[in-house]
């Protein structure tokens, strides 16, 4: 499966949701994660999404998703020139054998722990898509039970910004 | 200050709207009570809101101005959902303004209450909820602008009873920003010189021509940029009077029933320059088999549309008319250099066209009347300024194919969504735009029972139009399909409106003919030959009230040619089980 990271920047308007994610579904593309956001600039907001593209070009997305009249910008971001992170929650078990050890592979990971029980932890990480799971896997035999995860976020590396180029024409 | 309804009033008048067609209720009566006192404006009120929506169409098909309609909220705003979803499938600019109960209601399941805006969302070009006042004068305008604009479809507008209410102040022209919205009109002048070439490169091109070129008026050059170049035309059916029937250079339409020479052009070809045309799947038949060795210079304004289906070798994204406005001195001086011989493609041509013209059976078996040969009377006694709507089945088909049509905005059909009973509030919108043409309905028995009641608002409002009724008594062509692909079961396509033959009349139910009367139109019944041209030249010089004419025809009539679909364009069938012979080269 082949996935790519589109950054839309789009006019904060009622439905706008409705009417990215209902295209996305007439057309049979799938959406592997979403996350939207106010940006810097009052009036405009930014969904990242992850889209799944199998046997269907890329482009006849990005121009479907163009002719929405509230989209006013689309950009690919290739993970080589992007910063892209998510973020999750995940409740463990634990118990006085596990709790070092679990405590060890956190660390390792730079992730936090931000709730604490008796028979249970909740570790926060982020990261890019491979290192979330990657702590999954580690976490995984000791008994994972829940998880709360955001979806990606992106930004070009360097100065140039999307809403600048946009708001300039 | 002005009221949210004065301002949409306000509004549609400076826009230069003068037509309009609606039915009113709850959730809009504040602005039905400006609409009263306009003298800028002919309202016409409909009798179900779904005619209002192809009155629209019909209107704007058929002049190639705004259509718009309106209705109040809940049921009166699903009522209009067929249309725009036809209007959306098929490029027409439409307006439609509904009511929306009040901002304070929304949301708590009110009275009359749908999310009309979200229920519409993937049939329009775009839609917006107003629930202020003081907004209603930019979004009038930036949905008009929208409608017309670029790729032409249908807006939405939902107001609610309260922005209609309260005052605000009106400011014209408004403030419209569109940050998101720029349609491309003016292609790029690299890819206008690489279609040239190309097209001079080419020994079997074909244009293969859509109903973009109609939308946006671009027939005057197209002609002009098919005659330089020689090159062959194909009018798929929203193109039909895209390019004169009459010319030489036009093989006639493409697709499920199109020409055999116009199919097998395409199959044949080594270079197709669809010019507003979208590879549909009636005109392409199973992609991977269509015209397997052209490459492809595709014009569209939505540049969606652009290998959307088929990969483009020469993508070209602009308006119709402005392209070819460019490719045609492109075109020449590329063919001063190397000039273009396609002379062995038309011979070509020039056989199939010989070989396989459009044809039909006149006299049935059933001793019934050939509904084809109805058809093509009414085009020869009307002519070519006449308008013709038609429904959407078998007597579709046969008036795309036995019409001759020679200008744009002749032919208005449903071709994207298939909609019957498109025809009567159709033919009416075309009327009300040009009230000096002659205006027909072709409709089927089955379509006709779905919109007829729109011959009231016809009578009343003194819109003279024409209803053919090619009266077969069943869903036609389900009925073909019936014969054809499921042993000839024929489950639930008799209607009971005609005959079962010349010797076996059906029940007749309803009687169309005691139906025009009760509607106050004229109503003729023809059941045999010589009764047809006398029947359709009364109705022509009949014009203080509409007229149906009951055309009772065969019921085993198909239309042919036809792919059956799901296969290759190359395995087209002229008649039943009889295959052109075309790989001889």
């Amino acid at each position: 499966m082949t996935y790519h990271v589109l950054s839309l920047l789009v006019e904060d308007k009622p439905g706008l949701l409705t009417r990215v994610a209902g295209l996305f579904a007439r057309r049979g593309f799938n959406i592997r994660s979403l996350a939207v956001g106010t940006t810097e600039v009052e009036g405009l907001s930014r969904i990242t999404v992850v889209v799944e593209v199998e046997g269907l070009p890329l482009e006849q997305i990005t121009k479907q998703l163009n002719k929405l009249i509230n989209v006013l910008k689309i950009v690919e971001l290739d993970p080589a020139s992007s910063v892209q992170r998510e973020h999750m929650l995940i409740k463990v078990r634990v118990d006085n054998a596990t709790r070092s050890q679990i405590l060890e592979a956190t660390n390792l990971f730079r992730a936090r722990v931000v709730d604490v029980a008796t028979d249970s932890l909740v570790i926060e990480v982020t990261g890019d898509t491979a290192k979330v799971e990657a702590l999954l896997r580690v976490l995984e035999p000791y008994g994972i039970k829940e998880i709360a995860q955001s979806g990606l976020l992106a930004i070009g590396r360097g100065s140039k910004s999307i809403s600048e180029r946009v708001l300039k024409n | 200050m002005l009221t949210g309804s004065g301002a949409i009033l306000a509004s549609l008048e400076r826009l230069g709207i003068t037509d309009v067609f609606g039915l009113p209720g709850g959730a809009i009566m504040p602005f039905y009570d400006e609409l009263m006192a306009s003298t800028a404006i002919r309202h016409i009120l409909v009798r179900h809101e779904q005619g209002a929506g192809h009155a629209a169409e019909g209107y704007a098909a058929a002049s190639g101005r705004l259509g718009v309609c309106i209705a109040t909220s809940g049921p009166g705003a699903t009522n209009l959902v067929t249309a725009i979803a036809d209007a959306h499938m098929d490029s027409v600019p439409l307006l439609a303004i509904t009511g929306q109960v009040f901002s304070t209601s929304m949301g708590t399941d009110a009275f009359q209450e749908v999310d009309i805006t979200g229920i519409t969302m993937p049939i329009t070009k775009h839609s917006f909820l107003v629930t202020k006042p003081e907004d209603i004068p930019g979004v009038i305008a930036a949905a008009v602008h929208i409608a017309t604009s670029g790729r032409p479809g249908p807006v939405l507008v939902d107001v609610t009873k309260d922005a209609q209410q309260k005052s605000a102040p009106f400011i014209w022209p408004p403030k419209v920003e569109l940050p998101g919205y720029r349609p491309v009109t003016k292609a790029h002048g690299k890819q206008i010189q690489a279609a040239a070439q190309l097209l001079v490169e080419s020994r079997k091109p074909v244009l293969y021509v859509g109903g973009g070129v109609i939308r946006s008026g671009a027939h005057r050059e197209l002609l002009a940029f098919a005659e330089a170049t020689g090159a062959p035309v194909v009018t798929t059916l929203m193109a039909r009077g895209a390019f004169p029937d009459s010319h030489q250079q036009n093989l006639g339409m493409p697709g499920m029933h199109g020409t055999v020479p116009a199919v097998l052009s395409l199959q044949e070809s080594d270079l197709l320059v669809a010019i507003g045309s979208r590879f549909d799947d009636r005109v392409t038949g199973k992609v991977s088999e269509f015209a397997p060795h052209a490459k492809v210079i595709h014009i569209d304004i939505d540049p969606a549309e652009i290998g959307k289906i088929r990969h483009a070798d020469v993508p070209i994204v602009g308006d119709a008319r402005e392209v070819l406005l460019d490719l045609l001195p492109a075109f020449r001086a590329a063919a001063k250099e190397h000039a273009p011989d396609y002379a062995d493609w038309w011979k070509r041509l020039e056989t199939l066209r010989s070989q396989y013209p459009l044809g039909y059976t006149d006299d049935p078996d059933d001793g019934l009347l050939a509904p084809q040969w109805v058809i093509e009377k009414i085009g020869e006694l009307s002519g070519p300024e006449a308008v013709y709507a038609a429904g959407v089945g078998q007597h579709q088909m046969w008036a795309a194919q036995f019409i001759k049509y020679e200008r744009p905005g002749a032919w208005l059909n449903s071709g994207g969504a298939g909609t019957m009973g498109y025809a009567v509030p159709a033919a009416m919108g075309a009327k009300v735009a040009q009230p000096d043409r002659l205006v027909w309905a072709i409709d089927g028995d089955g379509c006709f029972q779905m919109t007829n009641q729109e011959l009231a608002t016809c009578t009343i409002n003194d819109i003279p139009i024409k209803v053919a009724i090619i009266n077969n008594s069943s869903l036609g062509m389900v009925r073909q399909w019936q014969t054809l692909f499921y042993d000839g079961r024929h489950s639930f396509t008799d209607l009971e409106t005609g005959s079962k033959s010349a010797d076996e009349q059906t029940r007749m139910v309803p009687d169309f003919v005691k139906m025009a009367d009760a509607y106050g139109a004229l109503g003729i019944r023809v059941t045999k030959p010589e009764e047809v041209e006398p029947a359709i030249k009364l109705a022509i010089e009949t014009n203080d009230r509409p007229v149906v004419i009951d055309f009772i025809v065969s019921r085993d009539a198909m239309v042919w040619p036809m792919v059956p679909q799901g296969v290759g364009n190359s395995s087209v069938q002229y008649a039943r089980d009889h295959a052109p012979d075309w790989h001889e080269e």
